[in-house]
């Protein structure tokens, strides 16, 4: 479960270094600046691409890093990502009904 | 200091099983608190692809600044949350309750800029109902941006104020010296609680302010 990025400690936690943290928050802001600056531009409907693409990244920083998932165990790792996978299901299950609707009931 | 705060509970094996356990809980909520403002990201999506024009109407009409800098407040929210875990792991009790204070410093900020918000919008008619007032192609469904906008602002201030509380517990905790290299899981599951928040705001944040291009 260590791995080079972190310091063993007595008995058996593992301390993630401070660096870590100041390195994961100054990614964080170079992104928000990023996502603003992409926002100043007319991309169409690649706005939204953009954006959210730049929010899931900043979120796995922040789980994997702050949240010290990357250091977890396998059982934490299958949790956070029944998260993940359950959020889609429930966005990607409603968004099929509606955008769909259209072709079976004309008019909709 | 001598007082045990440590203590390995009896269904625990070794103090690593405990940890591991705490942690696994405080995902496990946390899963259900994805899912709870998963079912508002939903709501918001299917409308916002019905409504495109009313929901990007809405979003110009927001406070972009204030949005961002409330962004970068939590950031560094995040950042002084994940530095006080760090400390209450290696003991240095001043230093955790200081990062804990500029924690809530931050947190408070981030409120008083959304009060300000807030109080703006409601000033302006922004607020749905009796007196909703947007021009805008098609102020019938800006409202419900706005509708989804305050609910969706206003429960992550919930889960803001509710971290507050929790950080001011941690506090008055930690001051007593209740943490350090041996026990200090409510630290870091505080922490966890707090980053959480701290990603739907990310979330939040182009959804409701960033929708199209501003200029």
């Amino acid at each position: 479960m260590k791995t080079k990025t972190t310091e063993s400690h007595a008995d058996g936690i593992h301390v993630v270094p401070r660096k870590v943290y100041f390195a994961i928050a100054a990614a964080l802001m170079v992104l928000l600046v990023l996502t603003y600056a992409v926002a100043q531009v007319d991309l169409g409907p690649f706005n939204i691409v953009a954006a959210m693409a730049i929010a899931f990244t900043k979120a796995i920083l922040v789980v994997l890093f702050f949240m010290e998932v990357r250091w977890s165990s396998r059982l934490t790792w299958l949790i956070a990502g029944a998260g993940l996978l359950w959020l889609i299901l429930l966005i990607g299950g409603t968004l099929d009904d509606f955008m769909t609707r259209s072709h079976i009931l004309p008019g909709m | 200091m001598s007082e045990p705060s440590f203590a390995l509970q009896h269904q625990f094996d070794t103090p690593a099983q405990q940890r591991e356990a705490d942690v696994l809980g405080m995902w496990t909520f946390l899963v259900t608190e994805i899912l709870f403002f998963g079912g508002v990201l939903a709501g918001y999506t299917v409308y916002r692809s019905l409504y495109p024009a009313a929901f990007q109407a809405g979003s110009h009409a927001m406070n972009l600044t204030i949005g961002t800098v409330n962004t970068a407040v939590l950031i560094l929210s995040s950042l002084t949350m994940a530095l006080a875990v760090h400390a209450s792991q290696t003991g240095r009790r001043r230093t955790l309750v200081a990062l804990l204070g500029a924690t809530m410093l931050f947190g408070l900020m981030f409120l008083g800029f959304k009060a300000i918000e807030w109080s703006a919008e409601i000033r302006e008619h922004h607020l749905p109902g009796p007196h909703f007032a947007f021009g805008g192609p098609d102020p019938v469904h800006s409202q419900l941006f706005f509708s989804f906008y305050f609910a969706m602002t206003g429960l992550h201030a919930l889960h803001m104020v509710i971290g507050l509380g929790l950080m001011t517990w941690l506090l008055v905790t930690a001051r007593r010296g209740r943490y350090g290299p041996e026990y200090h899981a409510p630290v870091v599951i505080g922490g966890l609680y707090w980053h959480f928040v701290d990603i739907v705001w990310i979330f939040l944040y182009p959804l409701l302010y960033l929708i199209g291009a501003r200029r």
